[in-house]
């Protein structure tokens, strides 16, 4: 078995009153990519958090690189790189001062610090742009500057905390292919989301968050036949016609779960005898998202 | 470069160069950007005190205490430059900092602790301390303050009042739930501290407390350092008072860790 980059058990964080991460277990094995796939306020971001020693756990195990936290955080924080959900660049600085000023704090020697500097832009597909302001930068552009920041040193593990929110679907595209490259040089990623088409895309592994616990994980299509099997019956009507199909897939022992405008009766895969018309499609994460934890996502 | 076996890397000491250079890095480096605004509002303003009294009571007082006016605001005024030199960038800075840029979330994740982080940080305001509180001494020279060898002292003097008040500004900023919370310390603390502090009048006149305030009050150290320095020592004295100013910039800097700590750290 591979050697875990990132090994948590029974990790427990409480605001106050309120429990962010509830006896969390997490192994991220070395050289995979896996996903926390999660709503909002599911403790995503707190665990990440947690992986940083930017929190301290109440309670539990965490290893990362090897390296119990929080007492030895700063030899695994050396050897990791983040990008932060919200934005922290320096925005009064140039593309390349922001990367300088982390090839210093990632201690990179001055003999490579061009190269490290001049990969990250390649890699950010940023270097027609290294004298600009990022306050001048889109918004893709920034996003990618905030991961290019984060590998500067060549770290072993990444941790991408909603690497793409707020983008444009063209943009999140451009990153996917950058978190993609990033995966096939076999750096270990881990990566918190709340799209389902990204955690698909990208992951090898997605571990189901919700009230921070881990309701379900393995690998996408693994997830999706255990738990939605593989087609789904998306019915749409009017309301009351609506309540009339959830009775008669219910009678029929089958799931179903309120899309919006419709609903989508699960596990439809082989003949149940249920006459229902519909649009037949394939299950996904969302199905299986929202079976387990009765929340929507997204 | 091979980090795949540097898992076992020698383990990364409580306080160490290359965090602290990370850190001071970034500052110079954005300070090339706004160096002219801070250097404005750092000098300008302990400037217009010195000319606004100066001028003002010199011409009523002509002579204080055994000096002329004008010199005796001047050297008192570099204390002020230190103090807002030192304070209120410290207070604001680090406020907008961990508040609105989010800088210490991205340093904290970067192998640097915070204890490192906020003393790189004083280290950084206070060197500008030392630097910009020079400024109403040279413009009180050139206003016919006569130089003397004890003034090279005063960047020292400055700096080691800077890094107390930098840490005295970060405890705050770390205190504080609202940049708004600011203006009580200003009014209720630094208002005070700077008014009796000896600067625009010596103290030993004043009724027993003010003298006693301004006994423990580090500026008024600092205010009397720079004095001496320009116009003579004051022997053991001085050497408690420097001695004032490394105690006060010591506590003050525990405090401001404890602070920032328990801000960046959940």
């Amino acid at each position: 078995m591979a050697d875990l980059a990132i090994r948590l058990r029974g990790v427990v964080k409480r605001y106050g009153a309120i429990t962010a991460v509830d006896g969390l277990d997490l192994d991220v094995p070395e050289g995979t990519c896996v996903g926390l796939l999660g709503p909002n306020g599911a403790g995503k971001s707190t665990t990440m958090r947690l992986l940083t020693a930017q929190a301290i756990a109440d309670e539990g195990e965490l290893e990362v690189l090897g390296f119990r936290l929080p007492d030895e955080s700063k030899q695994a924080r050396a050897q990791l790189g983040v990008s932060p959900q919200l934005d922290n660049l320096d925005v009064t600085l140039t593309v390349e001062q922001n990367l300088l000023v982390f090839a210093h704090l990632y201690r990179i020697g001055r003999a490579e610090r061009r190269d490290a500097i001049e990969r990250a832009l390649v890699m950010a597909k940023l270097t027609d742009r290294r004298d600009s302001r990022v306050d001048k930068l889109s918004g893709g552009m920034r996003r990618r500057l905030l991961i290019a920041r984060a590998l500067v040193h060549r770290p072993r593990l990444v941790l991408l905390d909603e690497p793409t929110v707020g983008l444009d679907p063209q943009v999140r595209q451009e990153l996917w292919a950058l978190i993609d490259a990033l995966r096939s040089e076999g750096t270990t990623i881990l990566m918190s989301t709340h799209y389902i088409e990204e955690a698909q895309r990208l992951a090898d592994t997605v571990l189901i968050m919700s009230h921070g616990k881990a309701v379900a994980s393995g690998s996408p299509a693994a997830l999706v036949t255990e738990h939605a099997g593989s087609a789904v019956l998306e019915v749409y009507g009017p309301p009351t016609r609506l309540v009339e199909v959830e009775a008669q897939a219910g009678a029929a022992g089958l799931r179903t779960r309120r899309t919006g405008t419709s609903v989508s009766i699960l596990g439809v895969d082989g003949d149940n005898g249920l006459r229902i018309d519909g649009e037949r499609r394939p299950a996904n994460l969302e199905d299986v998202f929202v079976l387990l934890t009765g929340e929507e996502i997204g | 470069m091979s980090l795949a076996n540097s898992s076992r890397a020698p383990r990364l000491g409580r306080f160490e160069r290359s965090a602290l250079t990370g850190v001071l890095v970034r500052e110079i480096v954005n300070f090339s950007s706004y160096w002219r605004s801070a250097t404005f509002s750092s000098t300008v303003e302990p400037t217009i005190y010195l000319l606004a009294f100066g001028f003002g009571f010199g011409s009523l007082v002509s002579r204080i205490g055994g000096y002329d006016y004008v010199q005796f605001v001047g050297t008192g005024t570099v204390a002020t430059a230190v103090l807002f030199s030192s304070a209120f960038p410290a207070m604001f800075g680090t406020f907008v900092k961990y508040q609105f840029q989010r800088t210490y979330d991205a340093i904290l994740a970067a192998p640097v602790d915070t204890e490192e982080l906020v003393t790189a940080e004083a280290l950084w305001i206070a060197t500008r301390a030392g630097v910009y509180g020079c400024v109403p001494m040279v413009v009180a020279i050139a206003f016919g303050l006569d130089p003397a060898w004890g003034m090279l002292t005063v960047p020292l003097i400055a700096w080691v009042a800077g890094f107390g008040w930098a840490c005295f500004g970060i405890a705050v900023a770390g205190y504080a739930k609202s940049i708004e919370n600011f203006s009580y310390v200003v009014s209720a603390v630094l208002t005070p501290l700077f008014l009796v502090a000896g600067t625009f009048f010596p103290l030993d006149k004043l009724p027993g407390w003010a003298q006693f305030l301004g006994n423990i009050n580090p500026l008024h150290h600092c205010v009397e350092l720079v004095r001496h320095a320009a116009f003579g020592w004051d022997g053991w004295t001085d050497v408690a008072r420097l001695g004032a100013l490394v105690v006060f910039g010591a506590l003050v800097w525990r405090v401001a860790i404890h602070a920032m700590t328990r801000k960046l750290i959940d």
